[in-house]
């Protein structure tokens, strides 16, 4: 396959950055996205340009270090990371946009890479347990209901990739921030910090400079793990809650 | 996530870009919080008044005499027009409060996003740009709605005070009332159909399993606020109502 990629290209985080455009021939519909853009990379290397940068690590959806807006969607086409993506979800001759997540709170670093400290630090604000945790304890010394546990694990599998921020049209990461905050607080172990937890990491995220959210459901459109709109009702209800127990 | 490749590229990681706030108004959450509030207090407030409205078809003894009886509404234990004071100070601070939270809201969600995608999809932020859009129309037309039938100020006929029957009759037989009225409501309805799922949500009470009936309510909601206010220029304009 041959494809026209239009990349976004910017030195550093303080220079102007713009779209440039390339050839990319040889790519096999087998190849992962960010190996056609390894393609792309070699080729360039090889004319003695500089490479374009871009996050990634596991190269297996279970990370969260690829990005990209891809045509104009976080991860691309498909319900997937980009790293999961395969050029097979494109046709031959294809034009391609690849951006950077946008986003003040997420400022480009460069070429396609961002900062995503931003997460991070939501996370140091309550994204944990206090409890010593020590060796796995026996499974079943900690009775957690069926229902609490499948949510525990339904909001565990976000991997933290700023897609739903990319995605959102205000820049918010109330999904991100959702998934984290329900995550513990369905559990026993999250339970002595229920309160601080959801009060502190939303202070944190809009500390942050991350936007409000308007219910637009672009991020769990755009969500890789399917981590589901309801959830940023759920840490809502977990908000005021908190918010109640604080002043009584 | 940030990987620590990411910072060795460029610049040193960015410190954190403010304090965080621990105050009720100074929160996103907090802000739509009052959003939602004021939201639902003036769509209570819609309900009751497109029923009222619809009173206009059974003639102008009982639409005027409802009028009159807004006035006297809690007597003898509250003094004359003071409920109507009453309901007319809690709307003003809602309306208030909603519009101050809506354009705060804004202007915050517009800054943490100030890049454009060089490539755009359509229909992204479809709901986004109608509650903006839809609520500095509804927030116009309240405005000269009051100046029309309240006050009078803007009416088209000889305005009289508790005669509103005859008052509308002369908003409606004109095309300017007629289309600033029905172009309103079609965005009352739609802010509605996006607004009250999202007090719902922002109020904590969304979940996957009740997402079909919030939704079924805010539609329905929608349909017949903007289905009854209408039907009275409508019936204006049919003759239905003379
Ligand atoms: C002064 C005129 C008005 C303006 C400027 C306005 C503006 C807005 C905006 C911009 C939003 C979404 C903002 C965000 O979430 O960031 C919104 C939400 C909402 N509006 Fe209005 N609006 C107005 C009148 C009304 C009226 C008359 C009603 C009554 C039916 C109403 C009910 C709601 C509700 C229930 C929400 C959802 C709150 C939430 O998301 O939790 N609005 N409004
Ligand atoms: S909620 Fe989904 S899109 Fe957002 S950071 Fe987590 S995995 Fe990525
Ligand atoms: S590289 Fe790890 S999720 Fe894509």
């Amino acid at each position: 396959m041959k494809l026209n990629l239009r990349v976004w290209r910017q030195k550093n985080d303080a220079a102007e950055g713009a779209m440039a455009t390339y050839q990319v021939d040889g790519i096999s519909p087998d190849m992962s996205f960010l190996e056609m853009l390894d393609t792309l990379n070699e080729d360039l290397i090889l004319r003695g340009e500089d490479p374009v940068a871009f996050d990634h690590d596991c190269r297996e959806g279970i990370c969260g270090a690829c990005s990209l807006v891809i045509n104009g969607d976080a991860h691309g086409p498909e319900r997937t990371t980009t790293c999961q993506l395969h050029m097979r979800s494109f046709r031959d001759g294809d034009t391609v946009d690849v951006e950077p997540w946008r986003a003040s709170a997420f400022p480009v670093v460069k070429d396609l890479v961002v900062d995503r400290s931003a997460f991070d630090r939501i996370i140091q604000a309550g994204g944990y347990v206090t409890a010593p945790t020590g060796a796995a304890p026996e499974a079943h010394a900690t009775p957690v209901p069926k229902a609490d546990a499948e949510s525990a694990f339904e909001h565990a599998e976000c991997i933290g990739c700023g897609a739903c921020v990319a995605a959102c049209p205000n820049g918010s990461a109330m999904l991100f921030t959702s998934a984290k905050v329900n995550h513990l607080n369905v559990l026993p172990q999250g339970a002595p910090e229920r309160e601080t937890r959801v009060l502190d990491m939303v202070a944190r995220m809009d500390a942050e400079g991350f936007g409000g959210c308007t219910l637009t459901g672009e991020c769990a459109t755009a969500c890789p793990k399917g981590i589901p709109l309801p959830s940023i009702s759920a840490m809502n209800r977990e908000w005021l809650r908190a918010r109640r127990k604080a002043k009584g | 996530m940030a990987l620590a490749s990411s910072k060795e590229a460029a610049a040193p990681a960015r410190p954190p870009s403010g304090t965080p706030s621990r105050g009720f108004w100074s929160s996103t959450l907090g802000k739509k919080t009052v959003m939602a509030v004021s939201g639902l207090i003036m769509l209570g407030y819609l309900v009751a008044h497109v029923a009222g409205n619809l009173k206009v078809f059974f003639g102008p003894e009982e639409f005027d005499g409802y009028a009159h009886w807004l006035r006297v509404m809690g007597a003898p234990v509250l003094h004359h027009e003071w409920a109507l004071w009453i309901v007319r100070i809690v709307l003003l601070a809602a309306v208030g409060a909603h519009a101050v939270s809506a354009y705060q809201l804004s202007r915050r969600d517009v800054r943490a996003r100030p890049t454009r995608y060089a490539h755009r999809r359509k229909g992204s932020s479809y709901a986004t740009r109608t509650m903006r859009w839809g609520g500095i129309i509804v927030g116009l037309f309240i405005v000269w709605h009051v100046l029309d039938l309240t006050t009078g100020t803007v009416h088209p006929g000889g305005f009289e005070q508790g005669k509103p029957y005859q008052n509308v009759i002369d908003t409606f037989s004109t095309w300017y009332g007629n289309t600033i009225y029905i172009v309103a409501m079609l965005a009352v309805g739609l802010h509605v159909r996006h607004g009250f799922w999202s007090a719902a949500q922002t109020l904590g009470a969304g979940s996957a399993r009740r997402d079909r009936a919030l939704r079924l309510v805010a539609n329905g909601l929608a349909l017949a606020l903007t289905a009854g206010f209408i039907a009275v220029p409508v019936g204006v304009m049919t003759g239905v109502v003379n």
